[in-house]
This record gives structure tokens, sequence and C-alpha cells, in this order.
């Protein structure tokens, strides 16, 4: 006879120990110490209205479901409001920790469209949100320089910030290996 | 006290680029209490907290790094009006001086460019300048009191946490700009989850559009229940998150539910030091703030 609860059972190979330790590692140190309260879901702004769980992305950070963790979409929900993090009776940094894995989803290729496009936007102009035409006039009514005194009107600067961000591989993350060097 | 104070004015993304009018507003009464403004000539995005640092923390920092050098070199402390920069300079400034093969990492990183950077500049926040100044300052200068204005303030964030890298002397029931707020003779009004964020950062907004506007909507209701004549802020990401959700709203409702004008502290600071409305860009507003302006008028 078949047992009629499908249970949900964690194999054995979708344990990563490695994938808490770097999270440990990058500053969220104290994340083995969640008794699983509830604390973070309970005042989480986007868990009032989403599926999305904060306690259940803590307890799968700890037990190492690395591959479950970084594909899921919910990881990407978090305002970052921060409330979280100052109400954890263990004082973890849980903020941080899905800071921590969004970098390492990133990494493994999972990049939302509409963020890849505002770092596109920043590797051309050094702005994430930059100007357009409806409000150089704005600036111009307003008496302000029509261009911000930025990266928008310092050429020098902006190549500065191209460099740094080709450096860092950011260019490279963004762009992909194809476009490298173009 | 009287000695003028400088700063490297940051402005960030969202300010110059989409509400030019609250730079204005800051670049107009800023002056009027003794404290000048430096442009930070050739900064960059901040960069943001919400998706740069998410997606590549070392590119978040040595950004981040960079906008600071600049006003390091310059020889002053970098002063920003948006939440989000505030936070990321805050964080990003703890991250350097704490470890020191950080601060080695991005001094690497601008290796080859006339940048030197030693984290020994501070981050400071327009309201955080003004809080330090004291509510009893702001009520002296206050030549225009604006008697029975009734104001919802909305703090956000990253202005308040996290806590342990903060200025305030409270980590949680702020009141520093409830009083800032009354010290122009408005009243500022209780409402529910008032400390509730404003559903933008994170890089929600950019990504989800219909959950942050969601969050924000919660927000809205509760302030249209404490039936007040504007939202108060201090950053240009909640300041962008009211303008553009309610218009949004009312879109989607086909109604016009939402028309609370939204007004930035030195907008509010400036009409009670009896500067025209026009000079602080008030009449740039996508909700229009002329309900507002003709009770304070009145």
């Amino acid at each position: 006879m078949t047992n009629p609860i499908s249970s949900d059972k964690i194999e054995s190979e979708d344990i990563d120990p490695q994938f808490t330790e770097r999270i440990v590692e990058a500053g969220a140190d104290r994340i083995r110490t969640c008794i699983q309260c509830g604390t973070c879901s309970s005042v989480c702004p986007s868990g009032r209205r989403t599926a999305f769980r904060t306690r259940e992305l803590m307890r799968k950070a700890v037990l190492g479901l690395k591959d479950e963790v970084l594909a899921s979409p919910d990881l990407w929900l978090c305002a970052t409001c921060y409330t979280c993090l100052e109400r954890c009776p263990r004082e973890i940094k849980v903020t941080d920790a899905i800071i921590i894995m969004r970098n390492m989803a990133v990494d493994e290729g999972f990049m939302l469209p509409q963020h890849r496009k505002a770092s596109q936007k920043l590797i051309s102009t050094g702005h994430a949100v930059p100007i357009d035409d409806a409000n150089r006039k704005v600036r111009k009514d307003l008496g302000l320089d029509e261009l911000p005194p930025t990266t928008h009107s310092k050429k020098k600067a902006l190549r500065d910030v191209q460099k740094i961000m080709k450096k860092t591989g950011f260019k490279k993350l963004i762009e992909g290996q194809a476009e490298e060097g173009a | 006290m009287t000695e003028a104070q400088k700063y490297s004015f940051f402005l960030g993304c969202v300010m110059p680029n989409r509400f030019p009018n609250l730079e204005k507003s800051i670049r107009v009464v800023m002056p009027m209490l003794g404290i000048e403004l430096e442009d930070l000539e050739g900064a960059s995005c901040c960069p943001a907290p919400g998706v740069v640092r998410s997606f590549d923390e070392p590119t978040w920092l040595a950004l981040a790094a960079r906008n600071l050098a600049l006003a390091e070199m310059a020889g002053n402390d970098i002063l920003t009006g948006c939440n989000g920069c505030y936070g990321t300079f805050k964080e990003a400034l703890s991250e350097v001086q704490d470890h020191p093969d950080r601060l080695k990492e991005v001094q690497k990183v601008f290796d080859g460019m006339d940048i030197t950077f030693n984290a020994e500049v501070e981050a400071k926040h327009i309201i955080e300048v003004i809080s330090n100044m004291g509510a009893d300052r702001i009520r002296e200068l206050v030549t225009h009191p604006l008697n029975g204005i009734r104001i919802a303030v909305h703090y956000g964030c990253h202005l308040l946490k996290p806590s342990k890298n903060r200025p305030w002397k409270k980590t949680q029931n702020h009141t520093f700009l409830d009083e800032l707020v009354e010290a122009t003779g408005a009243e500022s009004i209780r409402y529910k989850d008032k400390s509730l964020c404003c559903g933008a950062g994170g890089g929600v907004r950019g990504s989800n559009v219909a959950i942050s506007v969601d969050i924000a909507k919660e927000k809205l209701d509760n302030i249209l229940s404490a039936e007040v004549d504007c939202i108060l802020n201090v950053c240009s990401f909640c300041h962008l998150q009211y303008e553009l959700a309610q218009p949004q709203l009312n879109k989607e409702l086909g109604e016009k539910r939402y028309q609370i004008p939204v007004i930035y502290y030195t907008q509010l600071l400036g009409l009670a030091l009896g500067l025209d409305s026009g000079e602080l860009g008030l009449d740039r507003h996508l909700v229009s703030t002329q309900p507002l302006l003709d009770k304070i008028s009145r």
C-alpha cells in the first residue's frame, strides 16, 4: 500500500553544506542559530501579500538546499526593509543573508530581466535611473543645470565608473561573455 | 552654531533625473539653515542597494567607495537626501572600516585612477543634519507657521535600519522627524503601521511592480483613514513610489481615491520659511499639491 500522504522528502544529494558555510562567511554569521520562531515572516511586508516566507528561506539556507533557494523567485520579493533583521531574537542578519543568496543566485545565472536592464543603464550612463528628455526640461525650467553635475555631464567620471565595473567583472556579469570587449 | 557647515551634495539617480523639484528645494532651503552645499562632481549611482548590491556586492562596494572618495578628496562629508543612497554609504563605510582587507580590495580597484580613499569620510542624510540643528532652532527660523496642516510622516526604512549602524537615539518608535515637522507649525498625525515600508526597495518595484504597489496601497489606505493633508517623506525613492503608485492605483480602480499630495521635508520647511511654492518645485508634482497649498494660504 502506498502512503496516501505525499511527503516532501529532502534527499541527501539536495543538501550542500558549503552553501550555508558561504552565507556564514559572507557576513550572516549567526544564521545557524535560527530557532524558526517565525518573527521574520510575521513582520515581512512582502510576506503579508505573497507566499514568500522568510522563515522558510532561512530554514532552507541552514539545511543547505542551495539549488532550491537560488532558483526561487521568492528570493527577489524582499524589499530590504530590514524589519526582520531588527526583530530577530537571535540577531541573525536576515536581510544580509538574503542579499548574499541573491549574489549567489545571480552567479548561477538567475537574473530578473528588469534588474539586468537597470544594470545595463548603470553600465552605459553611470546611473541606474538616467535622465530623460522630460526631466532635462524640468531641470532647466527650475533653474537647475540641464544635466546634473554627475557622470551625465563629466565624461572622465563616466569612464572611471565604467573602468571600475569592468575590473570588478560587473560588465561581464551583466552583458555576458559574448559581448565582452565589444 | 552660526558657523556654516559645508558638505558634498550627493544627488543619486532618482532625485536629479526624475524629481529635480526635490533637488531644487534642497538647494534653496539648506543655505537658509547655514548649510553650504558643494556639488559632488562626477558622482554616479550610489549604487542602488536593491539591485546592484544584490547582483554583485564587490561592484556595489567599489562604486560606493568611489562616490565616498570624491567627497573625501574634496575635504567634505557626503550629504544625501535619499534613504537608499544613505543606506548604501552607511553600509559600505562600515564594511571597509571594519574589514581592512575590504578597504585594500577597493583601493586595488582604484589602481591607476586618480582616486584616493581611506574611508575617513562620513555619510550624512539631509534630515540628520537638520535634526542635529534641533527642532527648537527650526521653530525659531519659521516665519510662516503651517498651523492646522495635518501630516502623515513617512520615515522610510534605510534612514533608520539597520539601527546598529544609524545615528539615532532610539532603535524604533522614532520621533525626530515628527518633531521637525511640528517645528513648522504643522501637526504630525498618528496612523496605522506608520513604520511600514513603502514597498519600493530591494529591487521589488523594479521587478514585481504589482506587489510593490500593493504594499504602497496598504500604506496609502492607512494614511487616507487618518485624513491628512499630505504625506511627508525624506527619500527620493519613497517619494517616487507614492507619486507613481497613486495615479496607477486610480487608473486600475477607475476612480480617484488616491490624491494625497506627497512632499519632501525641505519643501515643507521652505513653505514655513516663506518661500514661494514654485521655487520649491511644488507645481511639479504628479499628484497635485494644490489642495495642500490652498489650505496653507487660507
